[in-house]
């Protein structure tokens, strides 16, 4: 089996007498896109926060690159390759696209205290960011303010900020939340794209998405992992078809 | 430094505490549930001394004092809100700073215009004068121990209305989540009018007991809002329970520091190095006390749950 | 990139200023020197505060502290007789910079309306420190016997080489902060003002980037305040009230804030507003706090607004 990069080991966390994360362990294996997925209120979120350095956790260790990060900050874990996007969309709503990728580039490129030169015309910042920004087709969109880009597009502009820092590890929080088919089925495309080239960790509710995706999957509820295999596994899993009772995501025929 | 003047020391401290916390409490309350940070409340303060000194120097009826700047306060206070808050609660907080900023130029000069720059008379009526003895050996001045009667009996009162009203209930879920209390099908108008209301009495309330202990001139509110302003930092945003330890806190660190630190620097350095050093160090007490609270806990002591 | 307009009114700014003394001097009306002194003074302290405050979204309730302590290093000094300019004006950088590494390293560690809040608690604190310096005048002050002496090369008991000296101080701020917010710096800064999630997430530290963007805006203002104490050889605590912090806050929010150019006009409108307002009645604050109210109210882009709809600290 390929190294690990990301192993979670027995993870609790808990808000006053509600238990969010309930002895998880979890790990992705270099090269895979690993699913999580589970109901609403499974958890999903606080796990990715956890992960992603925001929350710490009550019990466990996080270990990333086979180094202990569960105490360690979220900025030092991106410079350790750990790159995440976020459930909601977050930009830098009043820069460019290229610039929101050179920033991201820049946040990798040694520290920031240089006072003088423009930041605009420094061939180290934008050299990378173009090509990042045509790998995720967005080199057309290039000079357009990020507030002025598509839902879709924005989503595209978080993966392309991720990519600049050369992660390890890409944490992917609901890439196609919010989207409609058509955007979803980009998203997707892109994605698959990355795939093989980059670490996925995907946390997704667009079960399609998952299917398509999807190395293993990971299958969250009330905090706990009820069960982690291939995707024919946790198809045809009894656990899981209790879990989502009701809702006919998992009955639905996979396309993956 | 006999145990009786430290004893006495202690009382002014907790007097000046719960003046503070009558301001404190306004100013977080209006934070609290409407995000707003009213810079003009220390205003509202002042507009309350006035009021209750002018009032009583022309009838003589501090029954009608006390009610003129009460009214007063209750008046100018919903008169802002609606002409100038109710704009300003969508706008982020630099806005807010500056256009209260704005009302308290406006106030302050205004008071100046009409009351003129010199202080305004303010005497402790006759039923408050003089001191009793509050254990054999020991009195204390009348006057402010009715402050900290006023003080703590309003503290109690705030604890009732924010743990066992409906307001109340609305009051601590709108400082831990805002969007909750529209949720509940609440008129928010009403709600943050009364609430404005409520806190600018509060206001007037520490201002016209301020009158005869301190000077009754323009300005006199600045000095003190900041000082509430430390109280609620210190208190953690938002929440009264905090509001009240801290300004009891603050009020009994700055006058014991005041009174106390000169002397005991002396009692080891040299008279006129200390004579320097102690007045600097007792002014800068509570915010060096703020800067360690604030080092540990960013978020204040009591920092309201949910945000 | 940046639109031709603003280069325009930036040449056209500067050129304003240098003309002052002359036209001051053809109109017989000294005072005009000594009132475009104070504009420029001023000017570097709100460019100063435009620095953290437009670019980095940190809203400094107590910048008049910087004002205040600058002054005082030149103050101080001359009272012990040192009255070398490069010392003084070394320390006034130094203090400042000392200080603001220290407030900022408390209230940074909070945001928005505490930081607000703690910056202002802050400056009060310096302000009550110096009313108890008896030392130094305490409540009424210290009168400054002597100019800062740049060993004779520049004498600033002469106004009108004291007006370009400020001159040339504010340029090269206006130069150097314009180099600062298009750096490297300057985006992390912009960036963490944008979205400082996101900037944590993609692996800035943005507390020590944001506390050194915090040291050299106090210096600048530092700066300034050694100015200031030059042209009026006289420093108060007064200079370090709250309101004066204010007063600065609303010269960026006047010119326009996160534009550069924008501080330096505001800094003028305010100052000649304080002017012509004094002159009208002695109650002149009655007239400036609505102003006040219906600028922040309607007029939030400022004057610089007028100039440019597009661009500023926003476009790049």
């Amino acid at each position: 089996m390929a190294d690990t990069i990301l192993a979670a080991e027995g993870v609790v966390k808990r808000f006053g007498g509600l238990v969010a994360t309930d002895r998880l362990s979890l790990d992705v294996a270099e090269g895979e896109v690993h699913a999580v997925i589970g109901p609403n209120g499974a958890g999903k979120t606080t796990l990715v926060a956890q992960i992603a350095g925001e929350l710490r956790p009550d019990a466990g260790i996080i270990r990333f690159l086979g180094e202990d990060i569960t105490r360690l900050s979220a900025h030092l874990r991106s410079l350790k390759g750990l790159a995440r996007s976020f459930q909601i969309t977050s930009v830098f709503q009043e820069f460019t696209a290229l610039d929101n990728v050179a920033l991201a580039v820049q946040a990798h490129d040694g520290h920031s205290f240089h006072f003088w030169r423009a930041a605009h015309s420094d061939p180290a910042l934008r050299a990378p960011a173009q090509a990042i920004l045509a790998r995720v087709g967005l080199e057309a969109r290039a000079d357009v303010r990020a507030s002025h880009l598509a839902h879709g597009e924005k989503r595209a502009l978080e993966i392309a900020m991720a990519l600049a820092t050369r992660p390890r590890l890409l944490l992917l929080d609901e890439p196609t939340a919010g989207m409609g088919p058509e955007d979803s089925a980009r998203m997707v495309k892109l994605l698959a794209q990355l795939k093989g080239a980059v670490t996925i960790l995907l946390i997704e509710h667009d079960m399609d998405a998952v299917w398509a995706l999807a190395d293993r999957i990971t299958v969250l509820v009330y905090g706990r992992a009820i069960a982690t295999g291939a995707p024919e596994a946790i198809r045809g899993n009894e656990k899981v078809r209790r879990a989502y009772l009701g809702e006919d995501d998992v009955a639905r025929p996979g396309r993956g | 430094m006999t145990p009786l003047l430290v004893l006495e020391q202690l009382l002014n401290g907790v007097q000046f505490g719960v003046m503070l916390f009558l301001m404190a409490a306004g100013l977080t309350l209006v934070f609290g549930i409407m995000n707003l940070v009213n810079f003009a409340h220390g205003s509202i303060y002042m507009i309350g001394a006035y009021l209750c000194a002018y009032t009583y120097g022309r009838t003589g009826s501090y029954i009608l004092a006390i009610l003129a700047a009460l009214a007063g306060a209750l008046v100018i206070g919903i008169a802002v809100e609606t002409i100038v808050f109710r704009r300003l609660y969508r706008r982020d907080h630099l806005d807010q700073v500056l256009a209260t900023f704005g009302l308290i130029l406006f106030f302050n000069e205004s008071v100046r215009l009409i009351w003129g720059d010199t202080a305004l008379y303010s005497s402790v009526p006759p039923f408050l004068a003089g001191r009793v003895a509050i254990f054999p050996g020991m009195t204390y001045p009348l006057y402010r121990l009715a402050i900290i009667v006023v003080g703590l009996a309003v503290a109690v009162a705030l604890y009732l209305l924010v743990m066992k009203t409906r307001l109340g209930m609305l009051i601590r879920a709108g400082a831990s989540n805002r969007t909750m209390v529209g949720a509940l099908g609440v008129d928010i108008a009403l709600l943050f009018t009364l609430l404005f209301g409520l806190g600018a009495m509060l206001a007037a309330l520490s201002g016209l007991l301020a009158g005869p202990v301190f000077s009754v001139t323009a300005g006199m509110g600045d000095g003190v809002l900041i000082l509430a302003i430390v109280v609620i930092v210190i208190g953690g945003i938002g929440s009264i329970r905090g509001a009240f330890i801290a300004a009891l806190l603050i009020g009994v660190v700055d006058t014991m520091g005041r009174v106390f630190l000169r002397p005991m620097l002396a009692a080891f350095m040299a008279k006129s190095a200390a004579d320097n050093a102690g007045p600097a160090l007792a002014s800068m007490a509570i915010y060096i006390l703020m800067a360690v609270v604030l080092y540990f806990r960013p978020q204040g002591l009591f920092p309201p749950r949910g945000r | 990139m940046r639109l031709d307009a603003y280069r325009i009114a930036v040449a056209v700014s500067f050129l304003v200023l240098a003309l002052v003394p002359a036209a001051a001097w053809a109109a017989d009306r000294p005072f005009y020197l000594d009132l475009f002194t104070r504009v420029m003074v001023f000017a570097i302290a709100a460019l100063s505060l435009d620095l953290i405050l437009g670019y980095g979204g940190m809203v400094s309730f107590g910048h008049a502290a910087y004002l205040g302590l600058g002054s005082y290093a030149v103050g101080i000094l001359d009272h012990y007789g040192i009255d070398n300019g490069f010392i003084q004006f070394g320390a006034a950088i130094l203090v400042s910079a000392l200080t603001a590494a220290f407030i900022g390293a408390v209230s940074l560690r909070t945001s928005g309306v505490s930081f607000v809040m703690i910056t202002l608690a802050f400056a009060q604190m310096l302000y009550f420190l110096f009313i108890s310096l008896n030392v130094f005048g305490g409540d009424d002050g210290m009168s400054i016997v002597r100019h800062s002496d740049f060993g004779g090369a520049v004498p600033l008991d002469n106004p009108t080489i004291l007006y370009f000296a400020v001159f040339a101080v504010l340029a090269f701020c206006f130069w150097g902060s314009g180099r600062l917010v298009e750096s490297r710096f300057g985006m992390t800064l912009r960036g963490a003002r944008s979205n400082a999630r996101r900037m944590t997430a993609i692996g800035f530290p943005i507390f020590r980037y944001r506390l050194a963007a915090f040291v050299i805006s106090a210096s600048m203002c530092g700066v300034a305040g050694a100015l200031l104490a030059n042209q009026l050889l006289f420093v108060s605590p007064a200079i370090m009230h709250w309101s004066r912090s204010g007063e600065i806050i609303i010269m960026v929010i006047m010119g326009g804030i996160g534009s550069l150019l924008g501080a330096i006009l505001g800094a003028a409108a305010y100052v000649m507003l304080e002017h012509e307002l004094s002159a009208l009645t002695e109650h002149w604050l009655v007239i400036l706090g609505p102003l006040l109210i219906l600028i922040v109210l309607f007029a939030k882009r400022g004057l610089y607004g007028l100039i440019a709809r597009e661009g500023g600290a926003a476009g790049g």
